[in-house]
C-alpha cells in the first residue's frame, strides 16, 4: 500500500475538492426549437469537498435524490465529474477513463445496494470473485487462482465450495458475502459501498455489517459508506456527511454530529430515528418534502423546510464553516447563533445506548 | 367481543412440488381502535396474513383452514362478492406503494368520490364535499384545487397520503395498512406514521400494521405479533416485547437493530437466514438458529402459550424438561 510516491502517514487516503456532476434534463434541441423552454439541468453533485484518512469510515447520508449515490459513481469513475478535482493517494483520477490507471484503480473497490442485480446470474461464483483477479493478473496460474477464491469465500463466512454454486443458490445476505469477497479480491485498500445492507433483513443486515467492521480492522480498510439509516451510519462511521440536494449541508466526526448536530436539516434527521427504548414517543415530524432538484429553492436549498430561515438563507447559499469539535456546517442560522435558542428547545439529544438484549 | 379474530388461520401455495404452506396456524385478535403491529423478515408471512384477512391472497394462494370473524361473523368464507362489499366499507387497505394504488387515469377527486359512493349512500355533490374534507383531513393543502388533479401531479408522501384519504373515506372500523412507509423517505415516514395514528385514535378505527421495520412499530403498535416462517413466534404489548422480549427470534431481532448512542464494537447477530418455505425445520422452525435451543426444540413444535403479558411460542416456557 506504500507503493505510491507521495503516500504520507496522516494524508487522506481520498480528497474531493469543489465535485460537480450536471445531468442535462432539457427537451431535445427540436423540441426547444419548436415548442418553447428553456435548458434544464439537475445539479445532483453540486460543490463537493470531503477527506477521508487512511482507515477511517466517511459516511454520507441523505433522502432519495440528494446526489449521495452519485458521489460514489464519480468516485470509482463510474460517471465524469462535471467540475472538481477526486485525488486518491496524492493522484488526481477525476478526469481518469474507467479503469485507468489500473495501478490505481485496483486499489479501490465498490459494494452496491441490490445483491440480486450486481452478480451475474449465468456465471458460477467462484468466476464471480476470480474476476477482478483475472482482469489485473494477481494470480500467476489457475491453481493460485483457486485458491486464493477459496480463502476469500472462507474468509467473508462463506464455504470454499460455494465457488462451483451460481448465484440463485444463495440468499440475499449471502449473495452480499460473495459482493464482498469479490471487491476485496484484489486487496484494495478503499471501499465504496453504496448501501450495501438496505436490502437485507435486520438479522442479516447485523452480519453484514459486523463483517464490514471485522475487514476494516483487518484489513486496514478505508471506507466511503453511503446510507439513508442514520443508526446503520452510527455503528459504521468515524466520519459523517449529511447531503441535501446535491450540497454537503454538515460534515462532522460522527459522535459529534450525535451530540452535537449544527444543521437544521441533520436536526430533522436525528429526529426521524425511530426510538424503540421508549415506546410511543410523538415524534414532530418536519413539513414538506425534499423539493425537485431541477429547479430547487434559491440561497439556501433547506429553507422552505427550514424553521430558522429568515431573508438572507433565501437569498444567499451559505459555505462550510468549521465549529468546535472538527464539525462543519453551512448554515446562516448556525453562523450567526441564531439557532442557539432553538437548538436548546429541540435537539434530540443523542440517546444512551441500551445494552442489547 | 374482539373486532376481528383470526383463528388458526393457515395460507397454503399449491405448487408442482407440493404444498407450501406460507401461514401456518396462526391466532390473533385485534380490539376496536386497537393498532397491532405484525413484524417480521421477508419471507415470514406476514404480508399473507394481511391479505387472508382482507380477502385479497393472490391465486394459487387460498386460506387452508382456519377462521377470520369479524364482529363475531365469518368473512374467510364469502363468495368474491361479498367481500368486495365489507372491503373498504368494513376493512381498508393501505399498501406499499402509493403509486400502483392508485389509478393513473383518474383524477384524485373521483377515486374518492367514487368509493364514497359505492359504500355510503350520497350525492354526487356531497360525496364531493366529503372527498375534500378527506383530503384536508389527511394533509394535503389547498384541496379543493388538488381534488381536481391526477396521481402523477402529488409527490410520494402526498400519494400516500390520498391513498389513506381512500382507504378510511367509508369510515371502515379496521384498516390493514401493508408496509405503508416503506418507499418513502424518512423525513415523509415520520408524517405518514403521525397521520394513520391520529386518524386511527380521532376515528377510534383499529388496523393491522404490517411491517418489517421495528421503528415503525415502537412508534405506533398497541401491541405487536412477531412472525417466524409462517408462525407466530411472540405476541404481546409493544414496549414489553420490545424491551423483554421473550422469544429468543425476538430478542436476536432487536439486538441486531443498529442504535444510535455509544457505538458498540459488534452488533448482535443471529446466524444463518430465515429458512425456506421448502425446508422449514422439524420442530420449532428457529432451532437451527436459537442460541437457546436443546434437544427437545429439535422434534416438538412449540404452541403458543401465555407469557408475561402476553403469549410465545418456545419451548422455554412450555413445561418441556430440557
Amino acid at each position: 500500500m506504500t507503493d505510491a510516491p507521495n503516500a504520507t502517514a496522516g494524508a487522506p487516503l481520498l480528497q474531493v475538492k469543489g465535485l460537480k456532476k450536471h445531468f442535462a434534463m432539457s427537451k431535445p434541441f427540436l423540441n426547444r426549437l419548436l415548442e418553447g423552454g428553456e435548458t434544464q439541468t439537475v445539479k445532483a453533485v453540486d460543490g463537493l469537498d470531503l477527506e477521508i484518512p487512511r482507515g477511517k469510515t466517511l459516511s454520507l447520508v441523505g433522502e432519495s435524490g440528494c446526489g449521495k449515490s452519485t458521489v460514489a459513481r464519480l468516485i470509482m469513475g463510474l460517471s465524469n465529474p462535471t467540475g472538481g478535482r477526486i485525488v486518491f493517494d496524492g493522484t488526481d483520477i477525476s478526469r481518469a477513463p474507467a479503469g485507468q490507471p489500473a495501478a490505481i484503480r485496483r486499489r479501490m473497490q465498490m459494494i452496491f445496494q441490490d445483491p440480486y442485480a450486481s452478480l451475474n446470474p449465468r456465471w458460477r461464483v467462484g468466476d464471480i470473485i476470480a474476476e477482478p483477479l483475472r482482469t489485473y493478473g494477481l494470480c500467476e496460474t489457475r491453481e493460485a487462482e483457486r485458491r486464493e477464491v477459496d480463502r476469500l469465500l472462507e474468509f467473508v463466512g462463506l464455504n470454499a465450495k460455494d465457488g462451483d454454486k451460481f448465484p440463485h443458490e444463495f440468499s440475499g445476505g449471502q449473495r452480499q458475502r460473495i459482493s464482498i469477497a469479490r471487491a476485496i479480491s484484489t486487496k484494495p485498500e478503499f471501499l465504496v459501498c453504496d448501501e450495501p445492507t438496505s436490502a437485507l433483513d435486520v438479522s442479516v443486515q447485523a452480519q453484514i455489517l459486523n463483517l464490514m467492521r471485522e475487514m476494516q480492522r483487518e484489513l486496514g480498510l478505508t471506507y466511503l459508506f453511503i446510507s439513508h439509516d442514520l443508526a446503520v451510519v452510527n455503528f459504521m462511521s468515524d466520519w459523517i456527511g449529511v447531503m441535501y440536494l446535491g450540497r454537503l449541508v454538515e460534515v462532522s466526526p460522527a459522535a459529534e454530529l450525535f451530540a452535537n448536530p449544527r444543521h437544521p436539516y441533520t436536526r430533522l434527521l436525528l429526529d426521524t430515528i425511530p426510538d424503540l427504548d421508549m415506546s410511543k414517543r410523538d415524534r414532530q415530524p418536519v413539513a414538506g418534502e425534499v423539493p425537485n432538484p431541477i429547479n430547487p429553492p434559491t440561497g439556501c436549498h433547506f429553507h422552505p423546510r427550514c424553521p430558522l430561515a429568515n431573508d438572507r438563507c433565501r437569498r444567499e447559499a451559505p459555505a462550510l464553516r468549521v465549529y468546535d469539535g472538527d464539525a462543519r456546517a453551512s448554515c446562516h442560522a448556525a453562523e450567526e447563533g441564531r439557532d442557539a435558542t432553538a437548538i436548546a428547545a429541540q435537539v434530540p439529544v443523542a440517546r444512551p445506548h441500551q445494552a442489547a438484549v | 367481543m374482539a373486532l376481528l379474530e383470526v383463528e388458526n388461520l393457515k395460507v397454503e401455495f399449491p405448487t408442482r412440488r407440493g404444498v407450501l404452506t406460507a401461514v401456518d396456524n396462526v391466532s390473533f385478535s385485534v380490539e376496536q381502535g386497537e393498532i397491532l403491529g405484525v413484524v417480521g423478515e421477508s419471507g415470514a408471512g406476514k404480508s399473507m396474513t394481511g391479505a387472508a384477512v382482507i380477502g385479497l391472497l393472490e391465486p394459487p394462494g387460498r386460506i387452508g383452514g382456519g377462521q377470520i370473524r369479524l364482529d363475531g361473523k365469518r368473512i374467510d368464507n364469502l363468495s368474491p362478492d361479498e367481500m368486495r362489499r365489507i372491503r373498504g366499507r368494513h376493512i381498508g387497505a393501505v399498501f406499499q406503494d402509493p403509486l400502483t394504488s392508485l389509478n393513473p387515469l383518474f383524477t384524485v377527486g373521483e377515486q374518492l368520490v367514487e368509493t364514497i359512493r359505492t359504500h355510503l349512500p350520497m350525492s354526487a355533490a356531497e360525496a364531493r364535499k366529503r372527498a375534500i374534507e378527506w383530503l384536508a383531513e389527511v394533509g394535503i393543502p389547498a384541496p379543493d384545487m388538488r381534488i381536481d388533479q391526477y396521481p402523477h401531479q402529488f409527490s410520494g408522501g402526498m400519494r400516500q397520503r390520498v391513498v389513506i384519504a381512500l382507504a378510511l373515506c367509508a369510515e371502515p372500523r379496521l384498516i390493514i395498512a401493508d408496509e405503508p412507509t416503506t418507499a418513502l423517505d424518512v423525513s415523509v415516514q415520520a408524517q405518514i406514521i403521525g397521520l394513520l395514528k391520529r386518524i386511527c385514535r380521532e376515528r377510534n378505527a383499529a388496523a393491522i400494521l404490517v411491517t418489517h421495520d421495528m421503528g415503525v412499530i415502537a412508534e405506533t403498535a398497541d401491541r405487536v405479533a412477531v412472525m417466524y416462517a409462517g408462525r407466530l413466534a411472540e405476541i404481546g404489548p409493544v414496549a414489553r416485547v420490545l424491551q423483554n422480549p421473550s422469544h429468543p427470534y425476538t430478542a436476536g431481532l432487536m439486538g441486531s437493530i443498529p442504535r444510535v448512542g455509544p457505538r458498540p464494537d459488534r452488533l448482535i447477530q443471529i446466524e444463518g437466514s430465515m429458512p425456506r418455505l421448502t425446508d422449514i425445520p422439524g420442530g420449532c422452525a428457529f432451532n437451527p438458529r436459537c442460541p437457546k435451543a436443546f434437544a427437545q426444540c429439535h422434534r416438538v413444535r412449540p404452541e403458543l402459550r401465555p407469557v408475561a403479558d402476553g403469549a410465545a411460542a418456545c419451548l422455554l416456557y412450555d413445561g418441556v424438561t430440557q
